[in-house]
């Protein structure tokens, strides 16, 4: 059996101290395997995000170790860490976040070449294409409505030729409608690449798109499992 | 070579239908020192266009807060409300503003009204206010609609409770907002009066396409409704 692309062993995240002390997340033990569709569901508050950020290095777990590919990530120095996120882990966020005063191209190629990784992959013009947005590459993020600003996001993501895609509410700013729509694109952009998908959402709907989900509640899975 | 898009365009014929009103696992946390008292705790719930729902529950269930998250006078602490799905927490203080004076009315238990100004000037300031133009035309016909054509140049401190709430409902009705929602709006009424304002905001709905939320401890408005939510302790019960 090949590894998984990521692992956290014992993971636990605390903030503040003393009386101030939050337990945002209590020895979390889970593995992503290659090209798999998880969802992290939980009502608001139950940690979804902070294990997002922890799996994407944006945050150190107080305790417990994150592996990538076997590597412990959580070991390794501040620049090391960002690189590893560079190259093979992907954001979207609820809101798109991309740089208001850079082109839907310009904030493509700067993902692109921020991630300094040499996979292939496609540039950015075909990347504005898959996501529909070919005659948007020079409109700025204020010109594009929200479901096209996520549109860019997604492929920005991509632009990173990522292994593991993370997606916080990626619809949460949306409509209902243009949400599937969102969705349905980030399921076929999946199976072309076939980079692994992690989903964070309290949208039950959301969470069964995926092959397999784990819940969280205070910081503690309390349940994992499949869908058919 | 050409790339093909993998995002599915929405078919530009078919209508996108987004309720009017929806509450996202919504949590509404009031702190006052170390004292935290959770108003609202993880309320889904939503209304469809078109609909008349009332909103009952005991007091300190959250129906107050509710309304004040609807009318985007609050923010919930998490969670998301939409109006006709737009979500509320992504408009800037101009933009609330906009929502608060052109999408919804808000009819309170009493006191909607200038009590100093004419019902026919009462309904005109409210269309001025939302920036509306002929509003003198308009404010003639929302006054007949409702009954309330030989009212018009009576101050309003000179009518009954029941015909003021009903002033108000017509002014909702000139400015066309599509949400309404109301706050107890028969609370000081008698039984003869609160038919009249049952009927008003039934019109509100039938000819004006209005959505309506009635928050009510009101057996009778909520037996008239489409549809009844039941909050208990924060949540849709």
């Amino acid at each position: 059996m090949s590894a998984p692309l990521l692992r956290c062993h014992g993971v636990s995240v605390e903030y503040g101290h003393g009386d101030a002390r939050v337990v945002a997340l209590r020895e979390v033990e889970m593995t992503i395997e290659p090209g798999e569709r998880l969802a992290l569901v939980g009502r608001s508050g139950s940690g979804k995000t902070t294990l997002l950020h922890v799996i994407g290095g944006l945050v150190s777990p107080t305790d417990g170790i994150v592996e990538w590919k076997g590597e412990p990530l959580s070991t390794l120095d501040v620049a090391a860490r960002g690189r590893a996120r560079a190259a093979g882990i992907g954001f979207v966020f609820q809101g798109s976040n991309l740089f208001p005063h850079l082109s839907a191209f310009e904030n493509l190629a700067f993902a692109a070449r921020a991630s300094r990784n040499d996979r292939p992959g496609p540039g950015p013009s075909d990347l504005l294409a898959l996501v529909g947005l070919a005659g948007k590459a020079d409109s700025l993020p204020g010109e594009l409505s929200g479901g096209e600003g996520q549109r860019v996001a997604i492929a920005r993501a991509l632009a990173q030729r990522p292994e593991l895609l993370l997606c916080d509410e990626p619809t949460g700013h949306l409509d209902s409608d243009t949400g599937e729509r969102v969705l349905d694109l980030i399921d076929s952009l999946q199976s072309q690449f076939g980079f692994s998908l992690v989903t964070a959402t309290h949208d039950p709907d959301v969470a069964a798109r995926s092959t397999r989900e784990v819940e969280l509640e205070d910081g503690s899975i309390v349940r994992e499992g499949t869908f058919a | 070579m050409e790339v093909a898009s993998l995002y599915r365009e929405p078919d530009a014929t078919a209508e996108r239908v987004a309720p009017a009103l929806e509450m996202l696992d919504v949590f509404r946390i009031f702190s006052s020192g170390p004292v935290e008292t959770v108003a609202l705790r993880g309320l889904s719930m939503e209304v469809a266009e078109g609909e008349i729902v009332t909103v009952m529950g005991p007091s300190g269930s959250g129906k107050s807060t509710f309304l004040h998250l609807a009318a985007g006078l609050d923010v919930p602490s998490a969670g998301e409300v939409r109006s006709f799905g737009q979500p509320l927490g992504r408009l800037d203080e101009d933009d609330l503003a906009r929502y608060r004076s052109h999408r919804i009315a808000i009819i309170f238990q009493s006191s909607n009204l200038w009590p100093v100004l004419t019902a026919q000037e009462n309904v005109e300031t409210s269309l001025r206010l939302a920036g509306a133009d002929d509003v003198r035309r308009r404010a003639v016909a929302a006054l007949a609609a409702f009954g309330l054509s030989d009212r018009g140049r009576h101050r309003v401190s000179a009518l009954s409770g029941g015909e003021q709430q009903r002033v108000a409902i017509a002014a909702a009705a000139a400015r066309e907002a599509p949400l309404v929602l109301a706050d107890e709006p028969t609370g000081e009424l008698d039984a003869g009066n609160e038919q009249k304002v049952l009927d008003a905001l039934r019109r509100l709905r039938d000819d004006h396409g209005a959505t309506v939320v009635i928050v009510t401890h009101s057996p009778r408005l909520a037996s008239a409704a489409d549809r009844v939510i039941e909050l208990r302790d924060g949540r849709a019960a």
